[in-house]
């Protein structure tokens, strides 16, 4: 347990120092939520019916912009050899990683999500239950985007791959995250839909560190 | 199981087994293709509409079929490194994708006359629509690198993931539907068919797996020629 | 005064196959404690193949490795604890300090941050202490590099190209440092071009175990 909150000690104060990547993921967030009613229009009344929708299929394409470099820049630069050979296991490693990344990616994210709620006109209602479906759904992408950042080390065309990868992947988060929210408006009960997008975190936390350190070990080999 | 792993065992029994398939194939479809075409019945409702059903359908199938052919083999070839097991993968993928747009594309033809659109929102259809994203991505990671065994292997992986997760991704779009309401084409099926409509539908199933076999043993031939080729090129390079 | 216990680490008919090709065959190889194997042999020979094989990051196509008589593999937490790995990376992050660098990787094998000192005093580099890594020249890097590997004790050292971007002078220390690893009853292996003077060590020409024969018929596929 030490040695795991070493190592994500360790990638927050890379993330920190080499400074700008979560402020620019959630400039992208908020971008790209911007671009909608300027595609669809201002009236209010439209904006609340995609609010959900735009904000959770804006969550999903950032948190997958500083995916790439999760593992790369230890790839390039050695370190990745030298974690696969610590006396800790690559899957603990990953979990790790991958709990730095949310933490950079995910977190700002939720934080950011209130304020793109009332610019898109979300109901009042719908709140709290995006900020819940935010917070028990960004880790899974977390995870899964994981193993698809793995699996890219050392191929050319990395980025787009990865969104190739793992966008598909993506699909049962988005479509439950914004049925909650959803609910939640229409005053129906929201429940199933958290209950849904927690059981996907947990079948994540146990399945994706072994896949994404498979994928890390044929890395090096 | 290993009399098999040797592939010049295999390639003797491919070579004979070939144009057997070959002859099942094109004799199945052209019966499947008659009665389809002649000897169903239309359709109450839909009318000559129906016919496209005898392709789509099991174009569906077979789609679905490839991705868990694709997941078992790249379990294998994970697990018991077994030679085979990925050249049988990666010759899987792309028939599998053409096995699943081509269901998307009668699924379009058949929704047109149905609904008036070239596309709606259905559960089946949106699922496999997802499921063309997942070949597409299998096979351009195979390509990536310039290590061909690490596409081979970093691909396993992924097709397995994959295979984990398509129920999951099933099950949601079937959630997401419900919540949205759309109609659906594929309404009958099952015992009340009559066997004028089954029996064809059964023939060109069958006729799609003996495809699929035939293909592969062709592309499985034409791969392990492939690599003889790359590793005497090699030998050049290396002086080896 | 033997600082670790009396071990061996055996390779035995180790098979290398790169890239569809195979590098080397027949390999075997014994280094005993307090012993030295150095590799030699041309370009594309296998030299970092074989120290890659032995760190457990390359799987062999057939043939086994012991530790102590037992299969070295068997567990990679326990092999890679005691290893050290020295690449053709440093591993060296440009937003740590040389310190926070060796520090991390030292906590991470169970040490502590009081052997950072001493480690960067063999390498002649305790004015780098608080130095970023983005500051230092390349041979700079290889010492802290070097310096980890001394700041946490494992037997077995594996290093691919020691001396690379290293003056004169720091040879010298690397071969006074390896000398008195050894002496403690320590491992080396190393792949070199310069002339790293280890007296008694071994010399493994992997030439000799170049593959001429036509290509296995599992390879051949």
């Amino acid at each position: 347990m030490g040695k795991f909150i070493e190592l994500v000690k360790r990638d927050l104060a890379l993330a920190f120092r080499q400074g700008m990547d979560s402020l620019m993921v959630v400039a992208f967030f908020i971008i790209a939520v911007v671009l909608f009613p300027f595609g669809v229009g201002p009236e209010p009344s439209t904006l609340a019916k995609i609010a959900g929708g735009t904000i959770w299929v804006a969550a999903l394409l950032s948190s997958m912009l500083s995916l790439e470099r999760l593992f790369q820049t230890d790839h390039d630069d050695g370190s990745l050899e030298l974690l696969a050979l610590a006396p800790v296991p690559l899957e603990i490693t990953v979990l790790a990683k991958v709990v730095a990344h949310w933490l950079t990616t995910g977190l700002p994210l939720i934080v950011t999500a209130p304020l793109l709620a009332v610019l898109m006109q979300l109901p009042s209602e719908g709140f709290l239950v995006l900020i819940a479906a935010l917070l028990l759904g960004t880790p899974t992408l977390s995870l899964i985007g994981a193993v698809g950042a793995a699996l890219i080390l050392g191929s050319r065309r990395g980025g787009v791959l990865l969104s190739l990868l793992v966008l598909p992947l993506y699909i049962p988060i988005l479509i439950f995250g914004v049925s909650a929210v959803d609910a939640a408006i229409f005053d129906q009960s929201v429940r199933p839909h958290l209950v849904f997008l927690a059981a996907l975190l947990v079948g994540a936390l146990a399945l994706t560190p072994w896949a994404a350190a498979a994928g890390l070990r044929q890395a090096l080999e | 199981m290993h009399r098999f792993a040797n592939p010049t065992r295999f390639l003797k029994i491919a070579a004979a087994v070939q144009p057997w398939m070959a002859g099942l194939t094109i004799i199945l479809f052209g019966t499947g293709l008659y009665m389809a075409f002649f000897t169903a019945p239309p359709d109450y409702q839909q009318g000559e509409s129906i016919r496209i059903m005898y392709v789509h359908v099991p174009a569906a199938w077979m789609g679905m079929f490839c991705y868990a052919a694709m997941a078992v083999a790249s379990a294998v070839a994970l697990i018991w490194k077994h030679p085979l097991a990925d050249v049988a993968a990666k010759a899987t993928a792309p028939v599998g994708a053409a096995f699943t747009f081509l269901s998307l594309a009668t699924g379009s033809l058949w929704g047109k006359p149905m609904w008036g659109t070239w596309w709606v929102w259905d559960a089946r259809l949106t699922s496999m629509l997802i499921l063309l994203f997942l070949y597409i991505g299998y096979m351009a990671l195979q390509g990536a690198f310039d290590d061909r065994t690490r596409g081979a292997k970093a691909s396993a992986v992924l097709a397995l993931v994959g295979a984990v997760n398509l129920p999951i991704i099933k099950f949601s779009v079937d959630w997401w539907n419900t919540l949205h309401q759309t109609s659906s084409f594929m309404k009958q099926g099952g015992p009340s068919m009559p066997p004028e409509m089954w029996i064809p539908a059964v023939v060109m199933a069958v006729a799609f797996k003996t495809y699929y076999v035939w293909v592969l043993l062709v592309r499985i031939r034409q791969e392990l020629t492939a690599n003889k080729v790359r590793i005497l090129r090699l030998k050049q390079v290396h002086g080896g | 005064m033997s600082q670790f216990l009396d071990f061996h680490f055996n390779g035995d008919n180790l098979v290398c196959v790169r890239s569809e090709r195979t590098v080397f065959r027949g390999l075997t190889f014994t280094v005993p404690a307090g012993g030295a194997l150095t590799l030699v042999g041309p370009n594309g020979s296998g030299k970092s193949s074989l120290l890659r094989m032995m760190a457990g990051l390359l799987q062999p196509a057939s043939g086994s490795m012991t530790w102590d008589g037992e299969d070295a593999l068997n567990d990679m937490d326990v092999h890679g604890a005691r290893l050290h790995y020295v690449g053709h990376h440093d591993a060296v992050k440009p937003v740590l300090t040389a310190a926070e660098n060796i520090g991390f990787w030292a906590r991470l094998r169970g040490g502590g941050d009081d052997t950072i000192q001493g480690a960067l005093d063999v390498f002649d580099i305790k004015h780098l202490y608080d130095v970023p890594g983005r500051f230092l020249s390349a041979g700079q890097k290889r010492r802290v590099n070097l310096a980890r590997i001394i700041a946490a004790p494992a037997p077995l050292w594996l290093l691919d190209e020691p001396t690379t971007a290293l003056d004169k002078a720091t040879i010298k220390r690397l071969e006074a440092a390896i000398q008195r690893h050894r002496d403690g009853g320590g491992m080396v292996v190393l792949s070199t071009h310069a002339d790293v003077d280890t007296p008694g060590s071994q010399t493994l020409n992997l030439a000799n175990f170049a593959c001429s024969a036509p290509l296995d018929e599992h390879v051949m596929v």
